[in-house]
């Protein structure tokens, strides 16, 4: 049996060096969060289909209104929201932004990067805060830079053959907008969903059941409840929000553009502070 | 330092760490040592914050992980192989983390200089073997050239060559005076790293004690005798000071008298000798008997099967020490 040989103790001073001042603090666990973003391909491609989708279809949806106007009836003419239409390709981009908040969150959980995360900023609720604001930052800049795009693209297409909307005209702006606020607030609901669940393939699930299916749901009720609930949908949100003329796509009554974004944006504020709760109280 | 005091951890009804307390100091390996299941990796985790305890603290520098004000300028741990991004390249890993505690980019060159990771920095960690990704891991822990660090079976998935390398770094760094505090199920590894132990079985503390003295304790050196003249021998292997345990299959096993000089007594004697053989128990087989009997019996209660191995573990055991 030979193992090792005991050595004499030996009385080694612990490692002292001199104390840093302060704290870990916001402005490096925002760069981190940063860095974590933008350091995964996942990221990229989830902004670069929903901008090519979101885009194209838009060009789809236009070019196809101004082929067929001279034989668009007088009801069509009558309802017709050139800019609603022309932002049309966001509500394919609002899926890809809540497949990438939801990444965002549940690959940390996936993938076990998490507890390495939380050994460097024990501080939960900084961590979340500040994935959030970062992701929310980043989705708010695409959101409206595709947003502003699909407009003028829209606009473009439908010149010569069918009205078109300008930001002289009331409403248009406050739509345009609306479209990037409405695609940022959703990613950050996608997102709160993720941190509660922390799976991704839950997390997407739940998210496209909400979008998707609830108003799917809603609209095979009677028309009594459907008409209470459908206000409170997302994705009927989103609609008005990106809408000028009120009544488009919908029978049922629906909030004002702005008061439907602050109930969305109330769901987000609610998602992200369950996960946050759940978080602090969860072993990682 | 690192201390924890009275550690539960409860999932459900079962007990993964059950009332806790050890004392892990600087300048030294500590071996955390225990089967699969024993609960270290949950120890682990409470230490680092991840986990939260039902009953009990842990305590590192004297304070809770959550008070330290640069975490992993404090404590560093590899914690799991391949906690990875697997879209993410080994310096974006680091040096957002990094970025976290105020640390210089310069410090995730150098650690990954320091686990041979260089050259494949900017490639995706999901490209690594297991044994790069637990080089990953080890550059984490190093990141912020903590004082106190924690690995959490570093060596899994190592070529002996990357064992050998942990090893040695494990050792240096213990002998710059850090505190380090590592897991495994294998003792025999233990004995090659670590001067302390911190021995657990079902999530409780079996020993606390310097790997010098578990070694002495259980390097259980006897002599195999097989004869049919037991009693004679016995008893004259006695007057000479030697201890004789019957074994099961009818053998003696003969401690405290050399094999030469018990064939010099039995041929005086006229005892015809079958069997003369030197034996020693391997350290492994002396810590599986000690956790073997803590997972059977509990850690309290340090009676083996069959009488010897009963006296065996009285002398093991320091309980409550």
């Amino acid at each position: 049996m030979t193992l090792i040989t005991p050595t004499a103790p030996t009385t080694i001073a612990p490692v002292t060096r001199p104390a840093r001042s302060g704290h870990y603090h916001w402005r490096g666990v925002l760069r981190s969060e940063w860095t974590k973003m933008c350091s995964v391909r996942s990221t990229t491609w989830s902004l670069v289909v929903m901008f090519v989708l979101s885009i194209g279809i838009g060009i789809l949806a236009t070019a196809t209104e101004a082929s067929r106007w001279s034989h668009a009836s007088l009801s069509d003419r009558l309802l017709f929201d050139p800019t609603s239409l022309s932002l049309t390709g966001l509500l394919f981009g609002q899926l890809c932004i809540g497949v990438l908040g939801v990444i965002v969150m549940s690959s940390e959980y996936g993938t076990g990067t998490i507890r390495a995360t939380l050994a460097a900023v024990p501080n939960r609720p900084m961590i979340l805060a500040a994935k959030a604001a970062v992701f929310t930052a980043l989705a708010l800049v695409v959101g409206e830079i595709i947003s502003f795009l699909s407009f003028y693209i829209g606009q473009g297409f439908l010149s010569g053959s069918a009205p078109q909307a300008t930001f002289g005209q009331p409403g248009v702006l406050r739509a345009v907008i609306g479209g990037g606020l409405y695609i940022a607030v959703l990613g950050l609901f996608a997102m709160g969903l993720a941190t509660i669940i922390r799976h991704t393939a839950g997390a997407i699930t739940a998210f496209a059941a909400i979008l998707l299916i609830l108003p799917l749901i809603s609209q095979a009720l009677p028309s009594s409840i459907n008409d209470v609930i459908a206000r409170y949908l997302p994705a009927n949100i989103g609609v008005v929000m990106m809408t000028v003329h009120s009544g488009f796509r919908s029978d049922a009554p629906m909030f004002s553009p702005w008061t439907g974004f602050a109930v969305l944006l109330g769901y987000a504020v609610v998602a992200m502070g369950v996960g946050g709760w759940l978080m602090t109280r969860r072993d990682a | 330092m690192i201390e924890a005091r009275g550690l539960t951890k409860r999932y459900g009804d079962t007990v993964a760490v059950d009332d806790l307390s050890f004392e892990v100091r600087a300048g030294q390996v500590t071996g955390f040592l225990g089967p699969n299941g024993s609960g270290k990796s949950t120890t682990m985790r409470m230490i680092m914050g991840l986990d939260k305890p039902n009953a009990g603290q842990t305590r590192v520098n004297g304070v809770n992980y959550h008070d330290l004000p640069w975490p992993l300028r404090d404590v560093g741990a590899l914690l799991e192989a391949k906690a990875i991004h697997p879209g993410r390249s080994a310096f974006n890993h680091l040096w957002a983390l990094a970025q976290t505690n105020g640390i210089a980019k310069a410090r995730v060159h150098e650690v990954l200089d320091i686990v041979g990771l260089s050259s494949v920095s900017k490639k995706r960690a999901g490209k690594f073997s297991l044994g790069m990704g637990q080089r990953l891991g080890i550059a984490g822990a190093l990141l912020g050239d903590p004082g106190v660090l924690l690995f959490d079976e570093p060596t899994n998935g190592l070529d002996p060559e990357g064992i050998r390398w942990v090893r040695n770094l494990l050792k240096d760094l213990a002998a710059e005076g850090r505190t380090v505090f590592v897991s495994s199920h294998l003792m025999s590894e233990m004995a090659l790293t670590a001067e302390h132990l911190v021995v657990i079985g079902r999530g409780r503390l079996i020993a606390e004690m310097a790997v010098s003295d578990f070694i002495a304790q259980s390097s259980r050196q006897f002599v195999r005798v097989r004869t049919r003249q037991c009693e004679l021998l016995t008893r004259e292997l006695q007057a000479t000071g030697g201890t004789v345990v019957s074994e099961e299959d009818g053998g003696l096993a003969v401690t405290g008298v050399p094999a030469a000089e018990i064939g010099a007594v039995a041929s005086s004697y006229g005892v015809v000798l079958e069997e003369l053989s030197p034996q020693a128990a391997s350290l492994e087989e002396a810590f599986m008997e000690l956790t073997h009997d803590s997972v059977e019996y509990g850690a309290a209660e340090p009676s083996g099967p069959g009488s010897d191995s009963s006296e065996d573990s009285d002398r093991l055991i320091p309980v409550g020490k």
